[in-house]
């Protein structure tokens, strides 16, 4: 167990800059995931502190000693790789063995460690197959055996899940929560899937172009996205963008007028910028109430969808192709061809100026 | 029967008596070789396709010459240090060029790729040169070594091939799991590169096997000679005789290891040549 800490860190590969001055802190026995689109760098910021790729500029350090120039073997860490990476030839007892093998442990510290952690993860009746002979829940359980086996400080994942079934995917990943629970040790994950993302961390980093967006617990990034990019990746179905234009600003609040909703009076300190400012305004789509409405401020429906629990309910934006959703519990009276208008819950609307940067809340509102 | 029928019973039949046709040309000179080792050189210009009997006089003349004796240790002993060698440093070549990013990667690939195209005779006098420096004419030695040069292309590339489809992440395991460049190799791809090495091992050692320029060149004696060239000085009684009898007698003794050797591993071979062409 121990803390892992990025300075300043950069990767180049060749004329790509792929990392670009990345400081994290991650502290002892944390679970923190990597998220962001693919091509985001998620990947090889884990290779970065797994040793497999040579950091270009920067610092890395776990516990309390500088790792840059150490061999994956000499940092303490365990990694389990997105297509489980087994050595086929080997039982599942040798390939958790191998590592320990080559670190020249004793035979009975082999023995032990590998039931150790066998038992830990229910594999004791499947010591002796081969992987071939093993379904694609367990090979994932005997990937993460060989990266613990070593008792490394910190676990990484790289997109663990992905190579499993939908219903697999929920089950194993309720099993990573409790092992993360259960050995209370750092444990870093990469994964596109946001709710992965949301479920497991303790603390999510939301990379985009190789830089970080946001760093926060899943609560965090939910409800105060310090980004437009943060906003609409987080959640599910995503945001709603709509264009809008700053009427004036005090030290309450500030006014926004955008297309098909009454202006709105926000909490959001809009000081700094000038009446007339085009902003965006994000709500989710539980957090928009729909009324009836007619004329060029309305907005059509044009699908309504049935999941039983909740309905998601789709505008025609007028601009731009993504439609705007709705969610709301079910029943709803609402149905296709009606025109409407949104009435958005101010408290939960979110305001990004054009450098897609979240306005941040007037202190007396967040005091109050 | 309707005509549709006929012609598909036609085609059907025209299609094995094809199949019978290559089969017959392809084995009937080795099958004539068999016919012929087991006949009594006084018999042998009668033309029988059948042995009325099985004569081994042929044989036992042949196993009672200690030269050809000889002549079958040299090949077995310079054959496999072939493969051995090819093998050995083709594995090692193979993981540098298959695994490691470095400068010139592709065209030290050409370049060996280019040294197999030499025809054998081309470079016969610059390898005696290199041989007689070494000090190593007529000794199995020289052989070992020039077979090598020729055989080491071919296995370079087979097993680059092969070693570039075994996935990624195998090998960042075992760097996880504290895995030197030497023990991925030898723990982690060894095993699983059999096949690709059965093919090209067995490859070259036919090719060590069956080589005569260079085994005729680079020796001089009776006691360092190789099996082919043994057999093709095997004389007679006098200066017009071809002693065609234990000359078959004795390319059968050589043929039958190499045809026991590819039946073995003939599955292997099949799924070495092709491993890797279908994701499995």
């Amino acid at each position: 167990m121990a803390s892992v800490t990025l300075d300043k860190v950069n990767k180049v590969f060749g004329s790509t800059h792929i990392i670009k001055d990345v400081d994290l802190a991650i502290g002892n026995g944390e679970f923190v995931v990597f998220v962001g689109p693919s091509g985001c760098g998620k990947s090889t910021l884990l290779r970065l502190i797994a040793g497999l790729e040579s950091i270009s500029d920067g610092e890395l350090s776990i516990g309390d000693s500088v790792v840059n120039d150490l061999p994956p073997r000499e940092r303490g860490v365990g990694m389990v790789f997105q297509s489980y990476a087994l050595y086929p030839h080997m039982s599942v007892y040798e390939n958790m063995a191998f590592g320990l093998k080559l670190a020249k442990a004793a035979k009975e510290t082999v023995h032990e460690r590998v039931m150790a952690t066998a038992r830990i993860l229910q594999l004791e009746e499947l010591l002796e197959r081969k992987p071939k002979a093993l379904s694609g829940g367990q090979r994932q359980r005997v990937a993460m055996g060989r990266a613990m086996a070593r008792e490394p400080r910190i676990l990484l994942f790289d997109e663990p899940l992905s190579n499993l079934d939908a219903s697999l995917r929920v089950q194993m990943r309720n099993e990573i929560a409790r092992l993360h629970h259960r050995l209370g040790s750092t444990m870093i994950y990469v994964t596109h899937d946001q709710v992965e993302a949301m479920t497991l961390a303790d603390k999510i980093v939301v990379l985009n172009g190789g830089r970080i967006e946001q760093v926060g617990s899943p609560q965090e990034l939910y409800q105060r996205p310090a980004t437009r990019f943060v906003a609409g990746f987080i959640g599910s179905p995503t945001m709603n963008f709509l264009p809008a234009k700053l009427l004036g600003a005090d030290e309450s609040g500030c006014r926004v007028s955008a297309s098909g909703m009454p202006h709105l009076e926000l909490p959001q300190d809009a000081a700094g910028l000038t009446k007339g400012t085009a902003l965006t305004v994000g709500v989710r789509p539980e957090h928009l109430r729909l009324t009836e409405a007619q004329g060029d401020n309305s907005f059509e429906i044009v699908n309504v969808e049935y999941l039983g629990n909740e309905v998601y309910v789709y505008l025609d934006p007028k601009e731009g192709d993504t439609l705007l959703i709705q969610r709301s519990e079910a029943p709803t009276y609402w149905s296709v061809g009606q025109r409407v208008a949104l009435s958005p819950d101010p408290a939960h609307v979110h305001l990004f100026n054009e450098q897609h940067q979240a306005l941040g809340l007037d202190q007396a509102s967040v005091a109050a | 029967m309707t005509s549709r029928q006929l012609s598909k019973h036609a085609t059907r039949i025209g299609f094995w008596v094809l199949v019978a046709l290559i089969v017959v040309i392809a084995v009937f000179p080795f099958y004539y070789a068999v016919k012929t080792s087991f006949t009594p050189s006084s018999e042998l210009f009668r033309v029988e396709l059948w042995p009325s009997r099985l004569d081994v006089s042929n044989y036992v003349q042949i196993f009672s010459q200690r030269s050809f004796l000889q002549a079958i240790f040299n090949s077995i002993l310079v054959a496999t240090s072939v493969v051995f060698i090819a093998l050995l440093l083709g594995i090692t070549a193979s993981y540098a060029l298959g695994r490691v990013r470095f400068r010139g990667r592709s065209t030290v690939l050409l370049v060996i790729l280019g040294v197999s195209m030499f025809p054998q005779v081309a470079v016969l006098s610059g390898l005696f040169e290199v041989i007689r420096t070494l000090n190593l004419y007529n000794n199995p030695g020289g052989l070992i070594l020039s077979y090598t040069i020729f055989t080491l292309p071919f296995t370079v590339w087979v097993l680059t091939t092969f070693m570039r489809q075994l996935p990624m992440e195998l090998e960042e395991a075992a760097i996880m799991d504290g895995a030197t460049p030497w023990v991925i190799i030898t723990k982690v791809f060894l095993p699983l590169m059999w096949p690709a090495m059965a093919t090209t091992g067995l490859l070259a050692f036919i090719a060590a096997w069956n080589e005569f320029l260079f085994a005729l060149t680079f020796t001089l004696t009776d006691s360092q000679r190789t099996v082919p060239v043994a057999i093709a000085l095997l004389s007679g009684g006098s200066a017009y005789e071809l002693p065609w009898g234990p000359i078959m007698a004795a390319s059968v003794v050589v043929t039958v290891p190499l045809v026991i050797l590819v039946i073995i591993f003939q599955r292997r071979i099949v799924s070495g040549l092709t491993a890797g062409a279908v994701k499995g």
